[in-house]
């Protein structure tokens, strides 16, 4: 099987799926429902969840309570998975899957490390040239950010769905605060990255990482972070992908302390799909804003430089990835922290945001970017 | 604007402000905020600065007393806010006038300071004390209990049988709690188990009479403080502050 056949392609695109799934997304969510209550807990003067642990004989694997996410793994997998006796079987069934599926399915198109230079995996790559290179991204797509947008607003079907089928006017009604939510940010969340496409002239998150190899240069914008470029579109984009996300300032659609909405009637390892959705929407939505806006997996071209003429590219292609690991946890984090320092908003308040505030910015700011953009090619 | 913020002031309704039948009557708030607030972003940038500041102290002092070994938590109890008590390891005291889990206090000899009154079960509105007495060998007193037994599951920790009790012999004073048990049987304490949390008790037993505060008032030093019990001192304490203290001497 050479490099350049159908049978390679196929085993690394599979090869990516599996260690982007099962290496990266599901485990970092998983913790996430952890990290989430610790983290809350240290910004409220609490301790949280640091019970759990592992007993090996003598030896009591704690980990500062990291364990936790199994033990609710556990403790999900052996509830009773309760179906409502007027609930829609089928489409009960199958609303959480349709909720956790688009998160999973959107990962595709992330870059999380620098291509492997196959053939010369061992070798320091001479002035950056990869000849035969594996790109870290699962699916190279010319469409790009387009597929994203399509298929993140599917997400929307599982919420609707699971509000729909539960035959609960609660779930009902928590399903339609959700649809009306994730459709009225998801024009938003377009308008903000088009500044972005813009600036990059690309739609490929690909081909926007390898742009930002500069971490800033004010005379060359377009190949430093999209920060810098996109100040205004970054918080745009922030704040519609929290809205998507449906966590806290924007969780009218669960209102988990008390209105809870549509998944009120699931239970069981369905209810934790739904849960690890969200995480899952997390991850996935911090991976697109560092592609977009952070560089990706570039941390500035001396980090990157250095890295890449001193270490073999396998080892460098490792490196590069945990630092994207760094990035994605950080901005995960910064997530969190939003959701547990902002009360929630108004269902009014988020419409007249959603539509009155955020829209016209995001407008404005094409609009502005572009005339700038325009002005920067006629110099 | 104008028209509703007068309404809103409490001004006496007119007729062509009363609702008609059907409307609804709102009150409108006009919102002070300056344009920065109304931004949104730097204010929630600085409340996130607020929650942040409180996660890093927090999260480092967490830190730092894990590399420290944990020992007793001492990092985390003076480097960090947190107020979290982890209770099976650490334990809140209970305050020093707690009514608790029973004892029967013993005499110099070791016995059992008990003698059988059954001023306890008398009193007690629970019903949780059984007493069987039975002739005590020792001339001086006449009965001491054969069974003494208190069902933790009745009690209602009242404390009126440490109360009642004439000579000491039952306290409540011992910080704790009836511990869980997995049978009935086993909340019921019988006398040696009540006797192991005693201590030796020397107060005066069998009562001095009825002219006490007279024979106090004669012989103590200092007559002011002769009737000042402390406050947190659990019944029958026996110290300088203590009335009987002067007839003990003699």
């Amino acid at each position: 099987m050479s490099y350049g056949s159908v049978g390679f392609a196929v085993v690394a695109a599979i090869a990516k799926i599996v260690f982007m799934i099962l290496g990266f997304l599901m485990p970092l969510a998983s913790i996430l429902t952890w990290m989430e209550r610790r983290q809350s807990a240290m910004m409220q003067d609490r301790l949280g969840p640091n019970r759990a642990n592992i007993p090996i004989g003598p030896l009591n694997i704690k980990l500062a309570g990291i364990t936790h996410f199994m033990a609710d793994a556990v403790k999900f997998l052996f509830k009773e998975d309760y179906v409502p006796g007027k609930a829609h079987k089928f489409l009960f069934m199958w609303a959480p899957i349709m909720a956790m599926a688009p998160a999973l399915i959107v990962s595709a198109i992330i870059p999380f490390g620098p291509s492997l230079c196959w053939g010369h995996l061992t070798e320091i790559a001479a002035n950056g040239v990869c000849e035969q290179p594996v790109p870290m991204q699962i699916a190279r797509l010319d469409v790009g950010m387009l597929f994203y947008f399509a298929i993140s607003s599917l997400a929307v079907y599982g919420a609707t769905l699971a509000g729909w089928a539960s035959h609960n006017k609660w779930s009902m009604m928590g399903g339609l605060r959700a649809s009306s939510q994730m459709m009225s940010y998801e024009v938003t969340m377009g308008m903000a990255v088009l500044g972005s496409f813009l600036v990059f002239g690309t739609l490929e998150p690909g081909a926007i990482v390898s742009k930002q190899e500069v971490f800033f240069d004010w005379s060359n914008l377009s190949h430093s972070w999209g920060i810098f470029s996109q100040p205004l579109g970054f918080i745009l984009f922030l704040t519609a992908a929290i809205a998507e996300t449906k966590r806290t300032p924007f969780d009218i659609p669960e209102g988990e302390p008390e209105i809870i909405g549509y998944f009120v009637e699931y239970s069981g390892l369905r209810f934790g799909m739904f849960f690890l959705g969200e995480f899952l929407e997390i991850v996935v939505s911090s991976g697109i804003m560092i592609s977009l806006f952070f560089g990706g997996w570039h941390w500035g071209s001396s980090v990157d430089g250095f890295l890449a003429s001193h270490l073999p590219n396998i080892f460098f292609v490792t490196a590069m990835f945990t630092l994207w690991t760094v990035k994605v946890v950080l901005f995960c984090m910064f997530q969190l922290l939003i959701r547990w320092s902002l009360p929630r908003f108004r269902s009014d308040q988020l419409m007249q945001l959603g539509w009155q505030r955020l829209l016209p910015i995001s407008i404005a700011n094409v609009v502005i970017t572009a005339l700038l953009v325009l002005w920067g090619q006629a110099n | 604007m104008s028209h509703e913020t007068h309404e809103s002031h409490g001004a006496p309704p007119t007729s062509s402000t009363t609702p008609r039948k059907g409307e609804v009557k709102v009150k409108v708030v006009t919102r002070a905020g300056s344009f920065s607030q109304q931004l949104y972003v730097p204010a929630i940038a600085e409340g996130l600065g607020v929650t942040f500041r409180h996660f890093m102290k927090n999260f480092a002092g967490n830190v730092a007393n894990f590399v420290a070994g944990g020992k007793e938590n001492k990092l985390r109890k003076s480097a960090t806010d947190i107020q979290t008590i982890e209770y099976p390891e650490e334990k809140k005291p209970y305050p020093e006038r707690h009514r608790g889990l029973h004892r029967l206090m013993l005499r110099e000899d070791g016995q059992v300071r008990c003698v059988a009154c059954m001023m306890c079960p008398t009193v007690c509105p629970a019903h949780c004390i059984t007493i069987v007495p039975e002739e005590a060998p020792d001339g001086r007193i006449e009965k001491r209990p054969k069974i003494f037994e208190i069902d933790e599951l009745r009690c209602v920790v009242c404390g009126l049988c440490a109360e009642a009790c004439p000579c000491d012999a039952i306290r409540m004073d011992t910080l704790d709690h009836a511990k869980p048990t997995y049978r009935r049987v086993d909340a019921i304490l019988d006398k040696e188990e009540l006797m192991s949390r005693g201590t030796t008790s020397i107060a005066t037993q069998g009562g001095v009479g009825a002219m006490w505060r007279e024979k106090v008032k004669g012989e103590q030093q200092t007559p002011s403080d002769a009737n000042v019990v402390p406050a947190g001192a659990p019944h029958g304490t026996v110290g300088p502050q203590d009335p009987l203290s002067a007839l003990r001497k003699s």
